[in-house]
């Protein structure tokens, strides 16, 4: 692990501009920690692939080259960033966590890697998922697990588990992972780091192989809030090639934060505070919250009634979805294709077979029937009534004066490799807290507020749609509330 | 109302139809559509359904729709839903077709044709007409016991129209498509060119008891690549429903393929391979909007039916009924009669300058009408320059095709090219020529054969390659033959 980059992105950048510190340096530091952290036993295995000094190096000097000149640059310029294996690259394979894809290589760019690169970030390389992104703990990779840098015996949480173990472990201090029911906020709670799902249309999916189309978004993992904040600025906004982005402008989100907590309005939804919540993760949550309002922020109760159904709502909608968006995986024109078959469809049914892994399996076939002609009104269509209900609750708590709203992450710290890998259901309740943003499409973060067991507990906010620039005013209050009272109690 | 199965039943049509659209890029890409191109040279991740890629709408596409939805008198939909219709197939790259299924871009529409020529006005209600994008194609000969695919027709945009069963016969069928087509090649919507495949026609079909209500159990015929063979196998349809009637066998509900070879129907597909396409609303696509502006602008802009034109030109032009039928088949073709029959006082004289030289002119250079660059006032004053006697019609006729090929004025081109009636000194020259060379019939003519007058008159035209001045030629010729 390397020191040299525990700082966050201002502190690098200041570095990097007064030379104390050159792209090359930092780069090749990188790609030793990185190296280093899959020496250690047991492997961290936050990455499926990395970068060679060498497939940087023109890149890296002209970085070194503006410095020096002191040139006008991005703003994520020298910063190495880790990409979620399911993000498309020309420079290394995306497979997606699946045996399906294993090799593939894509012949474009999606738009947030070019936006990146233009911001002068280096691409270092591409992290570790559950298969297709369908996962709570990054053990259903088809590449082995990644583990939590806290504790090797513990899950990093998933699917962007890699992605959130790299930036935890220190090997890098931004990372993008995919959203589609708590995917990057989940694993940010587990890893104790920031995780950002912007609302539904903010950042282009372009190139971000779908999971379900109408849920997935990809966010940022950093160690601070600014940080994410400066990496939303750079992925955010409308791109020509997704019909789903939003022509809305984008904020400078950093200058919406310092303002601290006074006058905000948080709302905390009884329905995410239930009895059989992890005593420890709910006082820990309590704690922030008063920590708030000492602060000067405004706590109200709320009900969102609905929340409930909120679970079964987004697997008949997911699954759905997702039944589609994998049927193009047939072994005809890339990726693995079963040998020996003699038929057409016994390509398919070889390669798929194959290829797939059992979650992926199990979720094609529940998506497939939630679909099917006498099935489709009670199944796809029920949750998609359900996630009208939920995206109201939302709406009536915003306009009745609420900002933000505060929840826990997820139930639980982080849990045991293989504690539930074998019980779907319970590893689906892991996402009960997050896959309500993504049916409303609304922006949510979550930020470290403490600790139980010595594991990190994650708080979330959610906050209205498109106004990420409140959600990140009101995360940054919350991370220094909760910072002074942990500098206080230490 | 006209049976084609027996007098004792009425056969009972529906169609749908699909339309490639006259789009140069595809539905949902920036690639190229494009007849005949090397396989699989027209595609990107879009159209290949890479992992990741995502569909964008194409605008052009839309309004080509639309212009179609107006033209057949639907209602149109302002708000319409694009939904994916799964199947696997290898010349399917996503797994799912990008359609429109329960929110369509129209409904309920109709068009009027005529049954035959002459004859009375029947409707076809339109069901529905909805924008959807094409799949490529499975190649199963081009390689010995596999099968290739060519992704360049993958996402090509087309629109499917409905109709209601409404036909009565295979006749009515293929006038109905006639019309339809001719319509849609009007609107510069689509080609419509069977062979090629931008239209492609399935055809719903049953019969039933002369006088029945009750519709019978239906049949899909498939793959019919002309008019004519769609009319057969429709007629072979229809009489072997009647047939299994007949003999009391129940019409099973299946898919059936024409031969066009052995001219039979056989099923395409058993029962058991039944599609649930789980139609779902695209969630990579937005709610597909169009605006009352674009509608208002579409539909002031159809243009005049090319049946509407037909009848136009006899009424207004007193063209007889082939010249109005021939002028009308093309937009331009019509356009450009217009324009030089208001140049010219003779209508009937453009019409045969029109069908006879343009025609063989865009023939002769393998040029559509539209793109020989034809100034309608110029080849105006071209015929006139023939009425008046200035010009012989064969001089017309090449002065016409310099000035296509050149872009000069009939003046001009008369001038540089010495396209002129030439008379005098010149004139005498040929004359001459013409009865010194033909010794014996210059015997007959002054034994009595006057009628020999015109052969040397051709002969003098010939040798001036028709500049010669026909009356003065005439007059020439008779005072030489007549002089002994």
């Amino acid at each position: 692990m390397s020191e040299s980059i525990r700082p966050g992105v201002r502190e690098l950048q200041e570095a990097l501009r007064s030379r104390r510190l050159r792209v090359d340096e930092l780069l090749r530091s990188v790609l030793q920690a990185i190296a280093g952290s899959d020496a250690a036993q047991p492997p961290l295995g936050a990455f499926l692939s990395v970068v060679g000094e060498e497939d940087l190096l023109t890149q890296v000097a002209d970085l070194d080259r503006a410095l020096e000149k002191g040139d006008e640059i991005g703003p994520l310029a020298g910063i190495p960033v880790a990409v979620k294996d399911n993000i498309c690259t020309t420079s290394l394979p995306t497979s997606c966590g699946s045996r399906i894809l294993e090799g593939y290589v894509a012949p474009y760019e999606a738009t947030v890697v070019r936006r990146l690169r233009a911001a002068g970030a280096l691409v270092v390389g591409k992290t570790n998922l559950d298969e297709f992104a369908m996962g709570s703990s990054t053990e259903n990779s088809g590449f082995g697990p990644t583990r939590n840098p806290l504790d090797p015996e513990r899950v990093p949480g998933g699917s962007s588990g890699g992605s959130a173990a790299a930036v935890a472990a220190g090997l890098v201090p931004l990372a993008l992972g995919s959203d589609t029911g708590g995917s990057v906020r989940q694993p940010a709670s587990f890893c104790g780091v920031v995780g950002l799902k912007p609302s539904y249309g903010r950042v282009s999916r372009y190139g971000l192989v779908a999971f379900a189309s109408s849920l997935d978004q990809i966010g940022p993992l950093a160690r601070n809030v600014e940080d994410a904040a400066t990496l939303l600025g750079v992925i955010a906004g409308v791109d020509r090639f997704d019909s789903t982005s939003v022509d809305l402008p984008v904020p400078a989100f950093q200058d919406s934060l310092g303002e601290g907590p006074g006058g905000l309005v948080v709302g905390v939804p009884r329905e995410y505070f239930p009895d059989d919540l992890d005593p420890k993760v709910a006082a820990t949550c309590r704690s922030a919250i008063e920590r708030l309002e000492r602060l000067g922020a405004e706590i109200r109760e709320i009900s969102l009634p609905h929340t409930g159904y909120a679970v079964p709502a987004y697997y008949l909608v997911a699954n759905a979805e997702a039944s589609s968006n994998l049927a193009r995986y047939d072994g005809v024109r890339y990726g693995l294709r079963a040998s020996g078959a003699e038929s057409t469809l016994a390509v398919y049914r070889a390669t798929r077979g194959a290829g797939f892994g059992r979650e992926v399996k199990r979720r094609i076939v529940l998506g497939t029937y939630g679909l099917s002609a006498g099935y489709y009104d009670a199944y796809y269509g029920t949750g998609q009534r359900v996630r009208r209900l939920i995206a109201e609750d939302f709406q009536r708590a915003f306009a009745d004066g609420v900002d933000v709203i505060f929840t826990p992450t997820a139930p639980t710290v982080a849990f045991r490799l293989g504690e539930r890998i074998d019980d779907p259901v319970l590893m689906y309740l892991s996402d009960v807290f997050t896959v309500t943003a993504n049916l409303a499409r609304l922006p949510a973060i979550s930020i470290p507020v403490g600790s139980a067991d010595g594991l990190p507990v994650g708080g979330q906010l959610l906050g209205r749609v498109f106004d990420e620039a409140k959600l990140l005013r009101a995360a940054q209050a919350l991370e220094r509330a909760v910072g002074d009272a942990a500098s206080e109690e230490g | 109302m006209t049976t084609s199965a027996t007098s004792a039943h009425e056969t009972i049509i529906g169609l749908e139809i699909h339309i490639q659209l006259n789009t140069r890029s595809k539905m949902f890409c920036g690639c190229r559509v494009e007849f005949g191109a090397p396989p699989n040279t027209n595609i990107c991740p879009v159209c290949l359904g890479l992992p990741g890629a995502l569909p964008v709408v194409n605008g052009r596409a839309i309004e080509l729709a639309v212009s179609a939805a107006l033209a057949l008198n639907c209602e149109l939909h302002l708000s319409s839903v694009f939904a994916r219709k799964n199947y696997f197939y290898p010349d399917l790259p996503k797994g799912y077709q990008i359609s429109q299924y329960d929110r369509p871009l129209a409904t309920d529409g109709w068009l009027d044709f005529q049954e035959e020529e002459g004859g009375g006005v029947s409707r076809v209600r339109i069901r529905r007409l909805h924008v959807e994008e094409d799949s490529g194609k499975s190649l199963h000969d081009r390689f010995a016991a596999q099968t290739a695919v060519d992704l360049n027709r993958a996402g090509v945009p087309l629109v499917e129209i409905v109709t209601e069963p409404d036909l009565r016969s295979p006749a009515a069928a293929r006038a109905f498509l006639g019309r339809l087509k001719r319509a849609l090649e009007y609107l510069e919507v689509s080609d419509c060119n069977m062979e090629e495949g931008s239209l492609r026609v399935d055809a719903n079909v049953s019969v039933r008891p002369v006088g029945g209500s009750e519709f019978m159990t239906k049949t899909e015929v498939k793959n019919m690549n002309s008019f004519s063979q769609l009319e057969k196998a429709l007629t072979y349809e229809a009489a072997r429903h009647v047939s299994l009637l007949r003999s009391e066998d129940e019409v099973e509900h299946q898919t059936m393929l024409w031969d066009p070879v052995r001219s039979e129907a056989r099923p395409m597909r058993g029962k058991e391979e039944v599609h649930d396409y789980r139609y779902f609303p695209e969630p990579d696509l937005p709610t597909l909007v169009v605006h009352e502006e674009t509608v208002d602008r579409l539909g002031g802009g159809l243009p005049e039916m090319p049946w509407q034109k037909e009848q136009r030109f006899i009424d207004d032009y007193g063209l007889p009924g082939y010249d109005a039928q021939v002028l009308s088949s093309s937009r331009a073709l019509a356009d450009l009669f217009e324009a030089v029959a208001r140049s010219t006082p003779d209508a009937k004289e453009a019409s045969n300058w029109v069908m006879g030289e343009v025609l063989a002119a865009a023939n002769d250079l393998s040029l559509p009408v539209e793109r020989l660059g034809v100034d309608p006032e110029g080849l105006a004053e071209v015929i006139g320059l023939v009425a008046e006697g200035k010009l012989s019609h064969g001089l017309g006729r090449q002065v016409f095709r310099k000035m296509i090929e050149t872009g000069k004025s009939a003046e001009r081109v008369m001038e540089e090219e010495d396209l002129r009636l030439a008379g005098g000194a010149e004139l005498e020259v040929w004359v001459k020529e013409a009865i010194d060379g033909n010794p014996a019939e210059v015997q007959r003519y002054r034994g009595g054969e006057e009628k020999l007058l015109a052969f040397f008159i051709g002969q003098v035209m010939r040798k001036s390659q028709g500049k010669a001045d026909p009356a003065e030629a005439r007059q020439a010729l008779i005072e030489r033959l007549e002089k002994r």
